[in-house]
């Protein structure tokens, strides 16, 4: 009798533990913290390159000289686009250098924000959007796919440091759902792209990793080749003819 | 069956009711009222009939800048009137009505994000942050409203989402803003089950102990760092769930201030780590005394259990430290335990100590001091000493017929005529009016980190600009540096550098002028030089004094006060019997090696070594005594704890020296010496008072000297180690291994 209870009791228990989910939820930022390594330390000089330079002028110029340190998230992005993707933190110092704030004041700044990396990306960072409609119409299987053919896990890198694949939240393109975005720091500052493929499946997301291997740049925008932009699959279906004034009001009358 | 098939039943109408499956899910308000806020709000409000007064928590008190500016606010009906500008939160202080809060500080900048203290507003359609809300003429402030409190347990569910339930095996336990105020707005059980967030501990250095996954992210600690002490090395870094305090890069926290995170941490994020796991508040007893590290003379409370010393934490005094105190007033204490002196002790002739009893000790001094010439006997007063044992040495001395008295740091020849030429006359609080400093030959940062902390509150508040003269240092505000030696001075004077017109357009300059420059030779050049500059910046007039002096140990201004100055200048040098109390910064080289040394003290510091016969005195935890600080002001320090061993207070080793060497003082009790200090000088029997300077520096002699270029010298080396307490402490041992700036 009182076995029988004690059971019941115990089952009801791990029931409701088994109801509290025990996931973490792994974000696309890094650490919070930095650790020395040898190619990410303070002591690793880092520099504006020339044009990059007259660039971080030009940025500086768009707010008053003693709001200097409105310039952070432009100057870290552009920061970012020279280095490969990531910032290190001698980037940031130089940034809080030019700035002339003192460096936490940075380093907050690029934590705050998931787009600035602070640990190494490949050259093509391939970020799945994660957010509900891209989910609902098959993301996950997409990054399973990219994460599969790359062979890497999520903030990995590539052995040949090409890709690196990451999560980001809803960029705006639920209408062709589901979405990657590819960050191409290939070609430094200058050449940088941030381009949105669209209407995927995880075949095509595959196709579009491999094009970009072979050193191809493939067409940015949906993929599925009959639609355009975001119009609807096959051409309009909708809003056809001219439209036709609301019957209620005789808008010549105007 | 029996019991067993009534407990199955009841099970299994248990399990089989459906609104009783969850069974961890309950909710967090448990008063019905509380459940429909606005029900209970709807109902006619009937105003008290009459309110009695109340008085403003923690002694608030209103300063109106502008009579017109006042504005009146009810708060939870009750009328206040309060000048324009204030937040809810203060007008509800003012009417005695305590807000919780976590992120709010009065002497920090509004961060507005734990929401703490959201309270009800009329008219308004959510409840407001009242930390961060300006208070408007006719507000009608509602604080104890279901609505409020329903908002406060919101809040507080969730700050104690991710806080650990670690409360016994906590530092903060017992004094922590969330245990007390969870008591108040907590529930007694949660309904959170997912995983709770944990946080990477920092490593800020030997003083300060982080948890950080206690922390409530109340950026309290980052604004102080970045606001009053002018290290911005913390930061809040990530975002969201992910956010955390740190300083992102391994960096320790380098400032002489950073022991106060401690204190405005309202959780135990941050504790100290000297102090950790050693006693509970509960168990402490409360000294109020002063500490003598520095010459500010912060009011710090002991708190100690039993014989022991456990921790020090600061006093409130607006005049003085405000609620701050530098890392060396709160951790030096662990000094006090170390290298005491606890028996009276003679150098035998083999050059060991052997420990007597008082009597052979005193027999020994006694019988020594009679046999050199007056003139040969020399008495050195340290820089712990107080005023009281400064007297009674002074009077002893004298009787002895010997007037070689010094303390150790006013220099070979101190100007104790003029009490406006030693003292900090504008007073610490008054540094706030200034509009420009020149700092001559002081580092205020490591010399008095307090007045420090003042200049750049006033810096911050008002831009106003810091000229400084010295070798190069790190002054955490923005200052100019003029140059390194005495000849800018004399420019600055001439008017030929281009800081000098600054200094004259301003409204109210402020010299302060460091201690240091007591033992250069080329002094009362220094100081007319000076003189010169204040006369051209009108920085003496009737309303307002800005020449000062920054001294630098405790002792100083007491024993200038009471006339502590040596008749000739090779005192020590010449000398057959010295007399050190608790002096452990003179040059023992300058000692004659046929003198014979008798040190009293507290520490087996410097000067024992070169000590014939050592008496052990008190540490100033352990006895009455004053102390004036550099702005003047007498306070007194009381005993926290038991004395070490057989240490007697230091004025009562020289009485009891007085009357074994046949020259009696007359006076046996505190309260008689006292009375002798008072017909010496008044100020120090004025407990707590400021007493200004009468008369300035414009009755002095002209002075003869020419001043030399020999560059000022930094006064103190080493913030951390300074005195003998401070050398004994082995957590200031580790500041200034790790922390000092090489």
């Amino acid at each position: 009798m009182l076995a029988r209870l004690a059971s019941q009791r115990l089952r009801e228990i791990r029931q409701v533990i088994r109801q509290i989910p025990q996931t973490t939820r792994s974000l696309s930022t890094a650490l919070n913290y930095h650790l020395d390594s040898p190619d990410n330390n303070p002591n690793n000089p880092w520099e504006f390159t020339e044009a990059n330079k007259t660039k971080v002028k030009e940025i500086l110029s768009h707010y008053p000289s003693n709001y200097k340190q409105s310039a952070v998230i432009p100057l870290l992005d552009l920061a970012q686009q020279q280095h490969g993707g990531w910032l290190p933190v001698s980037a940031m110092n130089e940034v809080a250098k030019i700035i002339e704030v003192a460096p936490i004041r940075v380093y907050e700044v690029a934590t705050f924000y998931s787009m600035f990396n602070r640990t190494k990306v490949g050259k093509y960072h391939l970020l799945v959007c994660g957010t509900t409609p891209c989910m609902i119409r098959g993301s996950r299987e997409i990054e399973e796919a990219l994460l599969k053919h790359l062979g890497v896990k999520r903030n990995e890198v590539t052995k040949d440091g090409l890709f690196s694949v990451g999560e980001m939240e809803c960029m705006g393109c639920c209408v062709n759902a589901p979405m990657i975005t590819v960050a191409d720091y290939s070609n430094g500052s200058e050449g940088y792209t941030y381009n949105y493929y669209e209407d995927l499946t995880p075949e095509k997301a595959v196709e579009i990793v491999e094009a970009f291997r072979r050193g191809e740049k493939p067409p940015r925008g949906t993929q599925n080749p009959k639609r355009i932009n975001s119009g609807p699959e096959g051409g309009n279906t909708t809003l056809l003819g001219e439209p036709k004034p609301p019957p209620c009001r005789d808008l010549d009358a105007c | 069956m029996g019991l067993g098939s009534i407990a199955s039943r009841a099970l299994r109408s248990n399990t089989l009711r459906p609104g009783h499956t969850n069974l961890l899910r309950r909710s967090i308000v448990t008063t019905t009222e509380l459940r429909n806020a606005e029900a209970a709000q709807a109902q006619p409000e009937t105003p008290p009939p009459d309110l009695p007064p109340r008085t403003p928590v923690a002694g608030a008190r209103v300063h109106f800048p502008n009579p017109e500016d006042a504005i009146e606010v009810f708060v939870d009906g009750y009328p206040v009137k309060i000048p324009k500008g204030m937040t809810v939160l203060q007008a509800c202080e003012i009417a005695g009505v305590d807000i919780p809060r976590f992120c709010y500080h009065s002497r920090l900048s509004i961060a507005g994000n734990c929401r703490m203290c959201l309270v009800e507003v009329e008219k308004s359609p959510k409840p407001v942050a009242s930390c961060a809300m300006p208070a408007l003429p006719g507000m009608k402030i509602k604080t104890d409203t279901p609505l409020a409190k329903k908002a406060r347990e919101g809040v507080m569910e969730f700050l104690l989402m991710n806080h650990p339930l670690d409360c016994p095996i906590c530092d903060q336990g017992g004094e922590c803003d969330l245990q007390d105020q969870s008591m108040a707005f907590g529930s007694d059980r949660g309904r959170f089950t997912e995983t709770k967030r944990s946080v990477v501990d920092k490593n800020l250095g030997p003083l300060v102990k982080t948890v950080m996954t206690r922390c409530i992210q109340c950026t309290r600690c980052v604004r102080f760092a970045t606001e009053i002490a002018g290290v911005q090395d913390l930061g809040m870094l990530g975002r969201g769930s992910g956010e955390e305090i740190g300083t992102y890069v391994e960096k320790l926290m380098t400032s002489e201030l950073s022991g106060n995170v401690i204190d405005i941490c309202p959780v135990g994020a941050l504790t100290s780590k000297p102090f950790a796991f050693k006693a509970r508040n509960w168990e402490l007893k409360g000294t109020e005394s002063i500490d003598v590290t520095d010459a500010v003379g912060s009011n710090i409370r002991i708190d100690s259990r039993g014989p022991e010393v456990m921790r020090v934490v600061p006093r409130l005094n607006e005049d003085i430290n405000e609620e701050w105190i530098s890392d060396k007033t709160r951790f030096f204490y662990d000094g006090l335990k170390r290298q005491r002196l606890n028996d009276p002790m003679i150098r035998g002739p083999d050059g060991r100590f052997k420990a007597v009893s008082w009597r052979d000790a005193l027999a020994v001094v006694a019988e020594v001091i009679h046999q050199v010439k007056a003139d040969e006997i020399v008495g050195v007063a340290g820089k712990l000493s107080d005023a009281e044992s400064m007297m009674a040495l002074k009077d002893f001395l004298n009787k002895m017929g010997s007037n070689n008295v010094l303390c150790e740091g006013n220099g070979p020849n101190p100007n104790a005529d003029l009490r406006s030429g030693y003292i900090m006359n504008t007073s610490i609080s008054g540094l706030e009016n200034a509009d420009v400093f020149l700092l001559v030959g002081t580092q205020p940062r490591v010399e008095a980190a307090m007045v420090n902390a003042r200049i750049r509150k006033t810096v911050r508040a008002t831009q106003a600009k810091v000229g400084y003269v010295g070798p190069a240092t790190d002054l955490n505000y923005d200052h100019e540096h003029l140059g390194t030696g005495p000849q800018t001075l004399s420019e600055i004077a001439k008017g030929s550098h281009p800081f000098s017109s600054t200094l004259m357009n301003a409204k109210n300059p402020c010299i302060i002028v460091g201690a240091g420059i007591f033992e250069r030779d080329d002094k009362d050049a220094i100081f007319s030089v000076v003189e010169a500059i204040a006369e051209r910046a009108k920085a003496v007039r009737p309303d307002w004094n800005g020449m000062n002096v920054l001294l630098l140990n405790a002792a100083q201004a007491a024993a200038l006060d009471l006339g502590l100055v040596p008749e000739s200048d090779k005192g020590i040098e010449s000398s057959k019997f010295i007399y050190l109390m608790g002096a452990d910064d003179v040059n023992l080289e300058k000692i004659p090696e046929d003198a014979f040394v008798v040190y009293q003290g507290h520490h087996g510091d410097r000067s024992v070594y070169r000590a014939n016969v050592i008496l052990p005195a008190s540490a100033f935890s352990e006895k009455e005594g004053t102390y004036v600080n550099t702005e003047g002001c007498a306070q007194t320090t009381v005993p926290a704890v038991p004395t070490v061993g057989d240490a007697r207070d230091d004025w009562k080793i020289v009485r009891a020296l007085s009357e074994v060497a046949g020259v009696i003082l007359p006076y046996d009790s505190l309260s008689a010496i006292r009375s002798r200090m008072k017909t010496v000088a008044p100020n120090l029997v004025n407990v707590d008072e400021r007493e200004p300077a009468t008369f300035s520096y414009s009755l002095k002699p002209e002075s003869q000297q020419k001043i030399s270029t020999t560059p000022f010298k930094a006064a103190v080396e080493n913030f951390y180690m300074t005195d003998p307490i401070t050398r004994a402490s082995k957590v200031m041992a580790q500041c200034s291994a790790l922390l000092s700036k090489k």
